[in-house]
């Protein structure tokens, strides 16, 4: 369903609910979009079940874009979206220790669980990237384990270091710059989330796996403290 | 060649040129000039590339010294621009010899003021455009600090211009907000449409690139939170306080706070440049009427060309 937002965009809606195989059929429509449509396409957004697509109103009216639009999705088969849709896998090292996850302790403690618990829940499932926003490479990754889903703080701190790894919800995600934020903060990641040559490391449709290094093995892998 | 020196930045003044283009699913803003239309007369006005950078002045505060014989113009807030202590006249191309000091002093009316320079300045380009965006904290831009020198190329170029007075916006109108309904729209209930179409509404001080914050009619039941998804240039965001933010360049490129629709492009740029206090109300208007007004707008600033006197613009065959 595809239906105007604005005077310059649409928004496809996909689906109502969150699910990984959704999300590689974004990524997959987004790649066929973007691959077709240089001439009017200013910006794409995908998010978990949507796309929103920006054009330029001088060289397409919302009909003509929905119409374009509406055929490439009709034509962009099952079989394309299973050979492309597949995204990169990232395995991110995090360091979780309460010097650096400020949270770590408060959520074992609420969740009945101890820290190696919380740690081993975090590093056994494959996340799926569902979103980009926030912040420049802020990925949106889901779903974590229920046994440590836990809500942001009520009051967001002035401050989360670049880095930090954090849950809310059922969500994660990695901070790539220091930035205000609410997340509950478990340990924190020496991998860059974003360059300004090659943008962000995450894209929608890929998929993250996180996996607990020592301090030291942070400290080689460029990470600060 | 450096063409500016930086005596005082003011409040914040940034670099823009038109913003960006494929960056946002990499989380990056939009950005480009809060208000599209004086930023689009201060290049005109000098028959620049309309997408050239200019310097965006927030409620004036900026005092530069020329380190070349140049032609500037300047446009948007009028913030009582002084040459050398002597006014003159916003919305008109400007000469300055080398030495001369131009000083904004406080915008009483608007918000943003452009500075434009033959050929645009010369900044860092990331995400292909100069564009500023300081959340976003990037070593290669940030905003105008005292001492920086700014260049760009002198074409010994010197017209002399003023943006015809039809033209020229009293930012101290109360603005109505033209609505294209979207997004969540239909999820809000008809008594809350009704307070929002009949409701002036404050701008708050909490209003920046970012979005505009207003105070007035608090929606009573605005919908739950949504999944989060993409949000387009003058969406309305309804947080749970009821209270909408209409949200602009420098927004964040997803949110899962339910959404009225957008205000439309033109009544974007003219809200950027209303300052806390003043207030706005919305009002439905519809696609067509919507694209064809902005349609217009852009046409008149590629389509044209100045009259010899400097002071109206032709339309060209």
């Amino acid at each position: 369903m595809i239906t105007c937002v604005s005077d310059d965009s649409m928004l496809i809606r996909l689906g109502e609910v969150i699910e990984p195989s959704l999300t590689s059929r974004i990524a997959t429509y987004c790649r066929a979009i973007e691959a077709r449509f240089g001439d009017w396409l200013i910006d794409l957004v995908p998010s978990y079940t949507t796309i929103l697509v920006v054009y330029d109103p001088l060289r397409i009216d919302f009909r003509g874009a929905r119409r374009q639009v509406s055929q490439l999705l009709a034509d962009t088969t099952l079989s394309d979206t299973q050979e492309t849709g597949a995204g990169a896998v990232h395995d991110i090292p995090v360091y979780y220790h309460p010097e650096c996850g400020p949270d770590l302790q408060t959520l074992a403690d609420a969740k009945g669980l101890t820290i190696d618990e919380v740690v081993d829940y975090h590093t056994s499932a494959t996340y799926q990237v569902y979103a980009i926003g926030f912040l420049p490479g802020f990925g949106f990754l889901g779903s974590v384990d229920e046994a440590i889903a836990a809500p942001r703080h009520r009051s967001p701190r002035d401050r989360v270091p670049a880095g930090s790894v954090g849950i809310a919800n059922r969500q994660t995600a990695i901070y790539p710059k220091a930035s205000p934020g609410g997340w509950q903060i478990i340990g924190r990641s020496p991998t860059p989330m974003f360059d300004v040559e090659s943008l962000s490391l995450l894209q929608v449709g890929d998929r993250v796996r996180f996996h607990a290094v020592s301090r030291d093995e942070f400290r080689d892998l460029g990470g600060s403290l | 060649m450096k063409l500016l020196k930086v005596i005082s930045p003011g409040p914040r003044t940034t670099v823009q040129d038109a913003g960006r283009r494929h960056y946002q699913k990499h989380g990056l803003a939009q950005a480009g000039p809060a208000d599209r239309v004086a930023f689009l007369w201060a290049n005109k006005l000098l028959d620049n590339p309309l997408g050239a950078a200019c310097l965006e002045i927030t409620l004036g505060g900026l005092e530069v010294e020329a380190l070349a014989g140049l032609t500037i113009a300047l446009t948007g807030a009028d913030a009582q621009p002084r040459v050398n202590g002597r006014p003159v006249s916003n919305w008109h191309t400007l000469h300055l010899s080398a030495g001369d000091r131009l000083s904004l002093t406080t915008a009483s009316c608007g918000r943003y003021s452009y500075l434009a320079v033959g050929g645009g300045f010369r900044s860092p380009v990331l995400f292909g455009s100069q564009s500023v965006v300081v959340r976003e904290q990037f070593d290669a831009l940030q905003p105008l600090q005292a001492g920086d020198e700014l260049a760009g190329s002198d074409r010994g170029y010197s017209p002399d211009r003023v943006v015809p007075a039809s033209a020229q916006p009293d930012y101290g109108l109360h603005l109505p907000l033209r609505l294209i309904a979207g997004y969540q729209y239909e999820q809000f209930s008809r008594a809350d449409l009704t307070r929002l179409l009949t409701s002036d509404y404050r701008i708050s001080a909490q209003s920046d690139r970012m979005g505009y914050k207003l105070e007035g009619a608090a929606l009573q039941t605005p919908p739950p939170g949504i999944v989060s998804e993409g949000i387009a240039l003058g969406s309305v965001q309804v947080p749970g306080d009821g209270v909408p933010i209409v949200l602009l360049q420098d927004r964040q490129t997803v949110g899962g706070y339910p959404k009225l629709g957008t205000v439309c492009a033109i009544d974007c740029y003219r809200l950027a440049q209303r300052q806390p206090g003043q207030t706005v109300r919305f009002e439905l208007t519809d696609l067509a009427t919507a694209q064809n007004e902005r349609a217009l707008l852009e046409r008149q600033f590629r389509q044209t060309t100045w009259t010899p006197a400097g002071d109206e613009l032709r339309w060209s065959d």
